[in-house]
């Protein structure tokens, strides 16, 4: 008969437990869990990417809501349990659900500590534990405003550069003379204060906290000598305790933690507990190994393997911050029978100390430069005599024995059971053995078969060389995409790259990113440039030399070599004068052929290269501006005549596609967008399969967008509907600055929108009024240097050298 | 050997190329980002199309209409296509450039 068992708490620990749980005894129990947050099981420790932006919440969850469905596991979404009863062996919820256990697992986890200063209870004071803290740091930060983190340890210093990135004006206060003084020593807590000042993070030590206050909510922050700085939000990150209430409350033996034996076994022998509230050998843990291995004992003692022990261990400390690398293990402080060896490089900002006693390493710091941490941690863990090695110890493992600084070297010289993965103690021979028995090909795949790189992500590196060593050409690095063969990052982290580390230049990018060619491809380039017109718009310099033909020359190239144009014609509306100039045009050049497009354009085809300037000239005189017909940009916006003429028309759609388009035009975009407005419901502009579209309604403006009609044809989705027509060029600007900002190159709207999703689109535009009003003012921003008429600039002398052979030669003896 | 001069080196953008108009045909004279200098037939093999309006990188020209790679040293198509171009020997004289063009008149006759 099965048995049930009720699990409370629905964190990273019990959700590794029960995946050993099914590994290990399919079938045998019937699980209910009950989580206190509204949500499925997700990576804590992404916590901070998600803060800073670099991740969303939906690349963070561990096992989504199908997982619980496939192995028949009752998921209780926000409930709390308020009470256990262990004579009757049931608990209850504070929604009054009451469910009877066989065995429970209490896995409640941590409740982050207050300072119980006066105000600590204000709105605007918050701490950084879960999803919903960090949702309110995000709303928070859209004020632009200043921020004080209280905490300079590990989750301090992550939630300061999280609201940095996000923009907002941080103060970092921190008790101590230096920053995580609990790992870090004073010269490497040195290195890192002034790497997080030089972010713009203000920090400030030896603060010693005295009130927080403001009038109904928080204003400032005051300390005890005296300095008051300004604040509107307030993280107190000063460290956690067990939470363990519940189980106090129901006469389970508790001290700091719940307090288990080496089993995971409470002093209700059906009752354990794991995870940040328990306590073991009379030590609580924080980071996420040692909690794993909690959760690999609980599983198999509810197995049935009574043997399975819980064993202590020292974890590295890494802190997840772009840019700062920074690696800190076992124990450094100074004493007589210790020794330490210390190497320092002042301008690559490096600084390495390894602690000794009796010829073995205890204790390591490394700031800058990371790369040994995994082989000190195993010389430390195997006790490894290292007086043979003592010169260059510091130096690192290629150092030694001669070997190559290769970091391919590095790793093929690391043991089998040398740890490759510290959250989810995965050692070398594990992944090398899963890739070749498993025929894994891909991250992803030694990610669901090992779990190593699978929870914090900073070993992603090593297992990847790791996946190199072990099947050479045949490792797919592609689970994400690289962009072109010049770079194993894909598009998505480019871009963040790009913005993290500042990257302003195509050569920057390249060096820093290590690009593997010289000078990219024809995919990479245009691309890059791209990228870097969107994020900087006032200090790049456009790479013309990265442009694909049409966007060089401003026509597009034909399959005979010649070139068409398709001059702009606002929202599809032309004139007698403009006919007549263009029909001028046709004649004077001998143009073959001129057709109407699709977007309510004339096209004149089969222009030579050497005639472009003249023709632009021509056409520029009569008004006419470049059609874009040929960028990656603002292509058109297709109208219907609306209400000036139509019997049917609701508003006038005519003017608002003009006004979109004079607003938008000149615009680089990801792919080509093209718009359209309808007047009224019957659609005859076609809006509901274009980038986006407009369908007037009478009580205003219906806004559409993701719809295609090319090699896919899709109706577009619905963004929502607008009363007035500058909310609905407010929404539509901002709908296309973050595409522009998220879209991958050559992306076209609805498959970027398939991979945000369209409710967080929504999300965004429509219900977060702040959000869009940034997009807005970011994109009217790089409009100053994008409306620039690319042909009036051609036809008065810009570029000559793109339109004329640079010499005529052999003509003479042809001749003769 | 007959060398005419073309033009100088700053005629020609980096990572870019110009055309020479001869009788036979354009020939496409590239300058790769470390001021190196080809000159192949401005015809790519593939379907004939403009070389010189390409983007070049390292020392490659990708076709602007169907995205072939043509190395600007040999002329010849790379990865998987197959076909290769004409190339004519290039000679810098401090910063004036020569085409050889006896190349030019032994494909006239």
């Amino acid at each position: 008969m099965t048995e049930k068992l009720v699990i409370i708490g629905n964190g990273m620990a019990p959700g590794r437990m029960l995946e050993h749980l099914l590994e290990k005894a399919p079938g045998r129990y019937q699980v209910t869990i009950f989580n206190a947050e509204p949500r499925v099981n997700y990576d804590r420790i992404m916590l901070s990417p998600v803060l800073s932006g670099e991740k969303a919440y939906e690349e963070i969850i561990i096992h989504g809501d199908g997982w619980y469905i496939k192995h028949g596991i009752t998921l209780y979404k926000g409930h709390k349990i308020v009470a256990i009863d262990r004579q009757a062996k049931t608990v209850t919820s504070d929604h009054g659900v009451t469910e009877p256990y066989d065995k429970l697992v209490i896995a409640t986890g941590s409740v982050p500590f207050i300072i119980p200063v006066p105000g600590h209870d204000l709105p605007g004071v918050l701490t950084y534990r879960d999803l919903d803290d960090v949702r309110a740091m995000m709303l928070a930060a859209q004020s632009r405003a200043k921020a004080v983190v209280i905490g300079g340890g590990l989750l301090g210093l992550e939630a300061a550069a999280g609201l940095n990135s996000q923009g907002m004006d941080v103060t970092v206060l921190h008790v101590m003379p230096t920053l995580m003084e609990r790992q870090l020593d004073p010269a490497a807590g040195y290195l890192l204060q002034r790497a997080v000042e030089q972010r713009g993070i203000k920090v400030i030590t030896k603060a010693n906290t005295q009130a927080i206050t403001g009038n109904g909510k928080v204003e400032r922050v005051e300390l005890a000598d005296g300095t008051v700085i300004p604040a509107t939000l307030v993280v107190m990150a000063v460290g956690i305790r067990p939470n363990a209430v519940l189980a106090k409350e129901a006469g389970i033996a508790v001290n700091r933690g719940i307090v288990v034996d080496a089993g995971m076994r409470s002093n209700d022998p059906d009752i354990y507990a794991i995870g940040e509230c328990a306590e073991v050998n009379g030590q609580v843990y924080g980071l996420v190994a040692p909690l794993y291995e909690m959760a690999r004992v609980a599983a198999s003692q509810l197995a049935g393997n009574e043997a399975a022990a819980f064993v202590h261990m020292d974890t590295p400390t890494k802190l997840k911050v772009t840019g700062i690398d920074l690696f800190s293990l076992g124990d450094f402080a100074e004493g007589e029978d210790r020794q330490e060896i210390v190497l320092r490089d002042a301008a690559a900002g490096v600084y390495k100390r390894l602690v000794l006693k009796d010829d073995r390493i205890i204790g390591t710091v490394l700031y800058g430069e990371t790369t040994d941490g995994a082989w000190f941690n195993d010389l430390k863990k195997k006790q490894t005599d290292i007086s043979e090695m003592r010169d260059t110890l510091i130096f690192g493992q290629s150092y030694q024995g001669g070997a190559p600084l290769d970091p391919m070297a590095a790793v093929a010289a690391l043991p089998d059971d040398a740890e490759i993965c510290g959250c989810n103690g995965v050692c070398k021979g594990k992944i090398t053995g899963a890739i070749t028995a498993k025929g894994l090909t891909s991250l992803d795949d030694v990610r669901a078969h090992t779990k190593a790189s699978a929870s914090c992500g900073s070993c992603t590196g090593l297992v990847e060389k790791l996946m190199v060593l072990t099947i050479g050409d045949k490792y797919n690095p592609a689970a994400v995409q690289p962009m072109c063969s010049c770079t194993s990052l894909g598009h998505d982290e480019v871009r963040r790259l790009i913005k993290a580390k500042g990257l302003k230049t195509i050569p920057a990018v390249m060096q820093e990113l290590e690009w593997k060619t010289s000078c990219g491809c024809a995919k990479c380039r245009p691309a890059l440039n791209y990228y870097l017109v969107c994020d900087w718009p006032d200090e790049y310099a456009d790479d013309y030399q990265s442009r694909f033909i049409n966007e060089r020359v401003h026509a597009n190239i034909q399959k005979d070599g010649t070139y068409s144009v398709v001059p702009r014609m606002w929202g599809g509306v032309t004139n007698a004068a403009e006919l007549r100039a263009i029909a001028d045009v046709v004649d004077k050049f001998d143009i073959p052929m001129v057709k109407v497009t699709g977007g309510q354009r004339i096209d004149m085809l089969g222009i030579r290269k050497e005639d472009l300037p003249a023709v632009w000239a021509d056409l520029g005189q009569a008004g006419f501006v470049s059609g874009h017909a040929y960028a990656k940009g603002l292509r058109t916006v297709k109208t219907c005549v609306g209400s000036d003429w139509c019997r049917f028309g609701t508003q006038d759609s005519t003017g608002l596609g003009i006004r979109i388009e004079k607003f938008m035009w000149g615009s680089w975009t990801p792919a080509k967008v093209k718009m359209a407005v309808s007047g009224c419901p019957r659609n005859c502009a076609e809006a509901t399969c274009k980038d986006v579209g407009v369908i007037c309604v009478d009580s205003g403006y219906e806004i559409h967008f993701a719809g295609a009609a090319g090699l896919d044809i899709k109706g577009t989705e619905v963004l929502g509907l607008v009363k007035t027509e500058d909310e609905a060029l407010e929404h539509i600007v901002a709908l296309t600055q973050m595409y522009r900002e998220q879209g991958r190159y050559l992306e076209r709207i609805y498959k970027w929108a398939k991979r945000i999703g369209i409710a967080e689109i929504k999300r965004q535009i429509m219900d977060d009024g702040e959000k869009r009003k940034a997009y807005f003012d970011r994109f009217v921003f790089s409009q100053k240097f994008a409306q620039v008429d690319p042909w009036s600039e051609r036809a008065s002398g810009k570029d000559k050298h793109e339109f004329r052979p640079m010499a005529s030669v052999g003509f003479a003896q042809a001749a003769e | 050997m007959n060398w005419v001069s073309i033009g100088s080196l700053s005629d020609i953008p980096r990572r870019g190329a110009r055309c020479v108009a001869t009788p036979e045909g354009k020939i496409a004279v590239f300058r790769t980002a470390d001021d190196q200098v080809f000159a192949i037939d401005d015809h790519c093999p593939h379907k004939g199309g403009p070389l010189s309006q390409g983007i070049v990188h390292g020392t490659a020209v990708t076709c602007p209409l169907h995205n072939w790679v043509i190395s600007l040293e040999t002329g010849k198509a790379l990865g998987a296509d197959e076909g290769a171009v004409r190339t004519i020997a290039v000679r810098i004289d401090g910063e004036r450039l020569f085409i050889a063009l006896e190349a030019l008149a032994s494909r006239a006759a």
